[in-house]
């Protein structure tokens, strides 16, 4: 059983939503990231995405897109963020999810990418800009190596769009809460809750929300409702802004997920 | 025999195909199924007829550039004169065409990028026709190289967004309308100016080109009883080269030649000479050739013709390039402004920059080709570029 899948069994007999953390790998500087793993996961992070930066971004709204120029600047390469996954290995068995585009895959080789990354410890991968029609090749990769292949799902999505997510994916489904790129919204999209139950309709692979969520009250929302919560542009802001702080900003982010079974 | 339209998934062999965050799949699919319906409705194709022909001007002239041969002493060059378009190039006949289907698909707000402009003021100018809000997205170094094109777009009504990331250039621009587009979906159309991005794009971006060459094909028979030998355009994304080029290529016999630009040099940030340069990868939706690093980060380019400052090239020319059926050469910015100086002065003809660069390579290749037929896409013409002119050419400007 993989770590992600280990997780959320773990959470389910917990009764409880999990937290996923997103941070730009490498942002201030590869050196940096392995210490702001930790204190996410002080701070009650169940799982992390690690993004690698990628120099055309689309589907990010300025927050990251900044977030990777910086991390790009500073050196980091996919080949970077792997010796990044291994150096948090030594020290922690959260569930790493490798999360990008996928031209840097590409150039890497879907091949060595899978091997050395399941030796680096990464337990799972999302390429952005990878659509179920383009991923065949890139699943089979994968899961031979033992990793897990997440996709997304959108408000847009299609029903048989979704039983193709459902179909490729495994660890868990990425439910993107509304249209547009990534970034801190003021309030929920409505269009969030009714994905969930059609998606669930689909699969029953646990599922996490992202997409615009950055305060508690937005976590509190899908609280019970799901098995992730997914926090990105919130997290890399606060470690541009004040990267001390950032253990006490992820605890605040986790304080409603208390335990509550999911409806 | 090369098999001229994509697989159902949009691939052109290994490259094409779409390349998209999910959210942006179901709008991918519902413009090609209104496409795939609008071919076969004639209603459509009449109106689209009518457009061309009575707003934007076509038929184009095929003019044959008897003093530029003649002193040339090769081949006979003719220049197919997109440049006498409505708005000033090619550009229209996509804008035409995709502004019909946000109609048929009720999206009455259009977003675009543009590099040059030409394909942002194609843009703001049918929406103007249409009455539907437009917004261009450009890249801020773009708006300062082309600031003519920047208030023919106000002037019509558009609202012309600054980008700002990156390198501020077409590349960018095509990002940030595709962060646009992944929030607004469902009440924006996506009219993407070039053969490139997710499919159904570069098919449906060429079919409305294809006329370029249909015309040519007909209009050479009529004036030589033959075919060309060669046909010659430059190449960015490649929609007014794919548009030419599309119609010929069963005829074997016809050599085509994509003409990239060489920018200063071929060091990598220097050029946009993405075949002889660069490697497959994915940008922006498709697979195709890309200027890019060892760990897959796309490269800056450069080019003096904003137009042709671009990191990757549409599917369907790199699927021609491995096939060998066209040829991609390359351009460096000092012969396209040379070409453009020699057609101005032999022919009376301000070649748009972009353009230069297919006449550069004409001017280059025509002497060793006596008694042969060669046809240029003139795409654009050279307002637009008059500040870029006189800033190369000072000479001119002291006499």
């Amino acid at each position: 059983m993989s770590r992600i899948t280990e997780l959320f069994a773990r959470l389910k007999s917990e009764g409880r939503t999990g937290m996923i953390a997103y941070l730009t790998a490498g942002d201030p500087t590869p050196d940096a990231t392995p210490g702001l793993v930790a204190a996410l996961e002080r701070g009650g992070a169940d799982l992390i995405e690690l993004g690698v930066p990628f120099s055309d971004p689309i589907a990010d709204g300025p927050v990251i897109q900044l977030a990777g120029d910086r991390a790009i600047k500073a050196g980091t390469t996919l080949k970077r963020v792997l010796a990044i996954a291994a150096e948090i290995r030594k020290s922690s068995e959260v569930p790493l999810l490798l999360f990008t585009y996928l031209n840097p895959a590409l150039r890497y080789g879907f091949e060595k990418l899978a091997v050395d990354a399941k030796a680096a410890g990464i337990d799972g991968c999302l390429l952005t800009d990878v659509s179920v029609e383009e991923a065949s090749e890139y699943v089979s990769v994968m899961r031979a190596a033992g990793l897990d292949t997440v996709f997304l799902a959108a408000p847009t999505s299609t029903e048989a769009r979704l039983a193709l997510v459902a179909k490729y994916s495994s660890g868990f489904v990425y439910l993107v809460s509304r249209t547009g790129i990534t970034g801190e919204q003021t309030s929920i999209s409505d269009l969030a809750m009714p994905l969930v139950q059609r998606m669930r309709a689909h699969t029953d692979l646990p599922l996490a929300m992202g997409f615009g969520i950055s305060t508690p009250a937005h976590v509190a929302v899908f609280n019970g409702k799901v098995e992730g919560v997914v926090v990105g542009s919130a997290v890399v802001r606060q470690i541009a802004r004040d990267p001390a702080g950032l253990e006490a900003f992820m605890s605040s982010l986790t304080q409603p997920l208390k335990a509550v079974a999911i409806s | 025999m090369i098999a001229t339209q994509p697989d159902a998934g949009g691939h052109f062999g290994p490259y094409g195909g779409r390349y998209v965050p999910e959210v942006l799949m179901s709008p991918l699919e519902e413009l090609q199924r209104t496409y795939d319906e609008a071919k076969l409705d004639p209603d459509f194709q009449r109106e689209l007829d009518d457009l061309l022909r009575n707003y934007a001007g076509r038929p184009t002239p095929l003019f044959y550039a008897r003093r530029l041969s003649e002193r040339l002493g090769g081949a006979k060059i003719y220049l197919k004169r997109e440049d006498l378009l409505h708005t000033g190039a090619h550009k229209i006949n996509n804008g035409r065409g995709q502004a019909l289907l946000a109609r048929r698909m009720g999206k009455r707000r259009i977003i675009a990028e543009t590099g040059a402009g030409q394909h942002g003021v194609a843009t703001a100018t049918v929406c103007a026709l249409f009455g539907y809000d437009c917004t261009v997205y450009m890249g801020e170094e773009d708006m300062r190289r082309q600031s003519p094109n920047v208030f023919r777009m106000r002037l019509l009504g558009a609202k012309v967004v600054p980008v700002t990331s990156g390198s501020r250039t077409l590349k960018d621009a095509i990002s940030e309308a595709m962060r646009d587009w992944v929030t607004n979906v469902s009440d924006t159309h996506y009219l993407l100016g070039s053969a490139l991005g997710a499919h159904p794009y570069p098919a449906m971006v060429r079919d409305f080109h294809r006329v370029i060459g249909l015309e040519a094909r007909e209009q050479i028979l009529a004036r030589e009883g033959r075919l060309p030998d060669a046909v010659i355009a430059c190449v960015g994304g490649g929609s007014n080269a794919i548009g030419l080029f599309h119609p010929f290529i069963a005829d074997e016999a016809v050599h085509m030649v994509g003409v990239e630009a060489g920018g200063r040099n071929m060091e990598l940030g220097q050029h946009a000479v993405r075949f002889a340069g660069g490697s497959p990868g994915v940008l922006q939706g498709t697979r195709s050739y890309l200027l890019q690093d060892d760990d897959g980060q796309i490269a800056l380019t450069h080019s003096v013709s904003a137009g042709l400052d671009y990191a990757s090239v549409g599917p369907e020319h790199a699927l021609l390039h491995d096939l060998g059926r066209a040829e991609y050469t390359s351009c460096n910015d000092a012969d396209a402004i040379a070409a453009a100086v020699t057609l101005s002065r032999e022919e009376g003809i301000i070649p748009a920059l972009e353009s230069s660069h297919a006449v550069a390579e004409a001017i280059r290749r025509a002497p060793a080709h006596p008694g042969k037929i060669f046809i240029v896409n003139l795409s654009g013409r050279g307002d637009k570029d008059i500040n870029i002119y006189r800033e190369n050419l000072p000479e001119m400007d002291a006499a």
